[in-house]
């Protein structure tokens, strides 16, 4: 395991997308690591010859015949975008050069 | 009164012409509103539709239509998406979403004839204990309104058992529908992973997630699974196999004779309720008197659950919700460039546990300490799996208490997420083992709040933990009583 039981909160929040404000950080930083400390027991088990699971049921390669079904409805769909235009969901600029 | 009828007695009373569906939704309805102030366990009530729906049933039922669901009304988890109506998963940030398709659990309600009543209240996006974790609103216990109802699936369990519901859908991760249904005196079942489509189900931990029933009997829980399970194209994880007669199979025979039923030593865990050991102990008399015999086995990685769950879980959210971004759908903070306008939209738009989740899950998977953390805890997983395999090789069905404590006061742990955690000690394991388990109500303490006995299946051995559950309730009385509200 880690040798701290210690997350740079601010850091991690950015990597997740969430501008948290300098309270949340304080308080989110104590809870974490009281759960990273919580969790360092599974360092106790030795697991060198275990496989990992991802999936309770293993399931290899399930494929299905390619026909085309129906979408779902343009105009449902664009009825959720924040902000629409010309039936397209509207963004900020992604590049600022243009 | 016919909203504190099962789906049996209510399917009967149709077929013999005793009561109209249109009857059946009026009554719930007028529960909702008399009691719904005080309980809190929907969000929003589709009551014309629902009429609508149920003057359908009631014309297809008189051409001639028959069914176990027909014209009977069911409440929805509110991360179910059903066509045309919002799906908030109790968040801020889905505000203004309306559901664009039905998830494949609602597409099949639908085909059977079940009306769709509303959806209800939950810890935000699954993620809680307590249903305290809503940003929408409160849910409390109707056993008594100073209590949690218990979460995620908080208002899918308060509805039934306050009777403003027959019968309701909840999601299963950790504990979310068993546990709730323990703390509100009804069944709750999480099916085998793979044995209901999770198409339309907003996803938590997509390989942990199964949605259930919570009910008011054995038998209904049974009848709902039936009709929920199955292959569906849509989940390339749900199995394709023949979903068996769960309820016709429970007959009016309840010896368990022939029947091994284990029990595990670490799930009467320290600092348990004696009230709650109790009502279990004593339940696992009664099946012994019904002829079952009782086994002691071990599953002895079930400490590590916890500390498993909540990485494995944690990891698969963060990459889950990173589609809750203000582009598409929902809430929308601008900024001046994409990445400020994720940031503040998610800051705005989630609450404290889903921050806290999203960024453990994001550290766990982070470069660095991946190994650490995420592999390690999918070999321990491995492990957990393991100790199941060994346990049904000795039991056909291991029971258990299915939480430490009756349900604990609103506000008592909201603020310490580690405690609220390691409540989850005795339902996490069956999720992350991927086999069936469900609660029933064993017993009430001094204080009058449920208690709820676990059974614990192997995978696709629903039937098992049905027949074993439905021979105990029938031959007790605990599912009968109501709570006063």
């Amino acid at each position: 395991m880690s040798d701290a039981n210690h997350i740079d909160v601010s850091y991690v929040a950015n990597l997740a997308r969430i501008a948290l404000t300098d309270e949340e950080t304080t308080r989110f930083q104590g809870q974490l690591d009281q759960v990273l400390e919580y969790v360092e027991q599974l360092g106790e088990l030795d697991v060198s010859n275990v496989e990992p699971t991802a999936h309770a049921v293993p399931l290899v390669n399930v494929l299905r015949t390619d026909e085309p079904g129906v979408s779902l409805d343009h105009n449902a769909v664009i009825a959720n975008a924040p902000a629409e235009r010309d039936g397209q969901i509207l963004v900020p600029k992604i590049n600022e050069k243009f | 009164m016919l909203n504190t009828k099962t789906i049996t007695e209510l399917s009967e009373m149709l077929a013999a012409g005793e009561c109209t569906s249109v009857d059946i939704v009026n009554d719930v309805l007028a529960a909702i509103d008399a009691r719904d102030g005080q309980v809190g366990a929907y969000l929003t009530i589709d009551r014309d539709a629902a009429l609508d729906a149920a003057k359908e049933a009631d014309a297809a039922r008189s051409a001639g239509r028959r069914g176990t669901l027909l014209g009977v009304p069911i409440a929805i988890k509110d991360l179910l998406n059903v066509k045309g109506q919002p799906c908030t998963c109790a968040s801020k940030i889905l505000e203004g979403y309306t559901a664009p398709y039905d998830a494949t659990v609602i597409a099949k309600l639908r085909e059977a004839g079940a009306i769709l009543l509303g959806r209800v209240n939950m810890d935000e996006f699954a993620m809680g204990s307590s249903t305290e974790n809503s940003a929408l609103g409160k849910t409390s216990n109707p056993w008594n309104s100073d209590h949690v109802p218990g979460g995620s699936s908080g208002g899918s369990a308060a509805c039934v058992a306050a009777d403003e519901a027959v019968a309701s859908l909840g999601s299963d991760t950790g504990g979310s529908i068993r546990q709730p249904a323990a703390f509100c005196g009804c069944v709750g079942l999480k099916p085998t992973y793979g044995m209901v489509s999770r198409y339309g189900l907003t996803a938590f931990a997509s390989s942990l997630d199964q949605i259930g029933p919570l009910t008011k009997t054995v038998k209904d829980s049974a009848i709902l699974l039936e009709a929920i399970a199955g292959k569906d194209s849509k989940d390339s994880t749900s199995i394709d196999a023949k979903v068996p007669k769960l309820g016709k199979n429970l007959t009016d025979d309840h010896s368990l004779a022939g029947m091994k039923l284990g029990l595990p030593k670490e799930y009467f865990v320290e600092g348990m309720d004696p009230e709650v050991e109790k009502a279990v102990r004593d339940a696992v008399e009664h099946c012994k008197s019904l002829g079952a015999e009782i086994i002691d086995v071990s599953l002895p990685h079930s400490k590590y659950a916890i500390a498993v769950y909540y990485i494995i879980a944690t990891a698969e959210a963060s990459a889950n919700l990173a589609r809750f971004d203000g582009i598409r759908y929902g809430m929308r903070l601008d900024g001046k460039n994409p990445i400020e306008l994720y940031g503040k939209t998610r800051a705005a738009g989630f609450g404290s546990e889903v921050k806290r989740r999203v960024i453990l899950g994001t550290y766990v998977l982070s470069s660095g300490y991946y190994d650490a953390y995420y592999l390690r805890a999918q070999k321990v997983r491995t492990l957990i799996r393991n100790d199941f395999t060994e346990a049904f090789k000795q039991c056909d069905a291991i029971l258990s208490p299915c939480t430490p404590t009756p349900a604990y006061k609103i506000g008592e742990k909201s603020d310490d997420p580690l405690k609220m955690y390691l409540d989850d000690i005795l339902t996490t394991s069956v999720n992350l083992a991927g086999n069936c388990g469900m609660s029933i109500p064993c017993g009430f303490s001094s204080d009058g709040l449920p208690i709820g006995l676990q059974i614990i299946g192997d995978s696709f051995k629903e039937s098992t933990i049905l027949k074993v559950g439905h021979a105990y309730e029938q031959t007790t009385e605990w599912h009968c009583r109501k709570p006063k509200i």
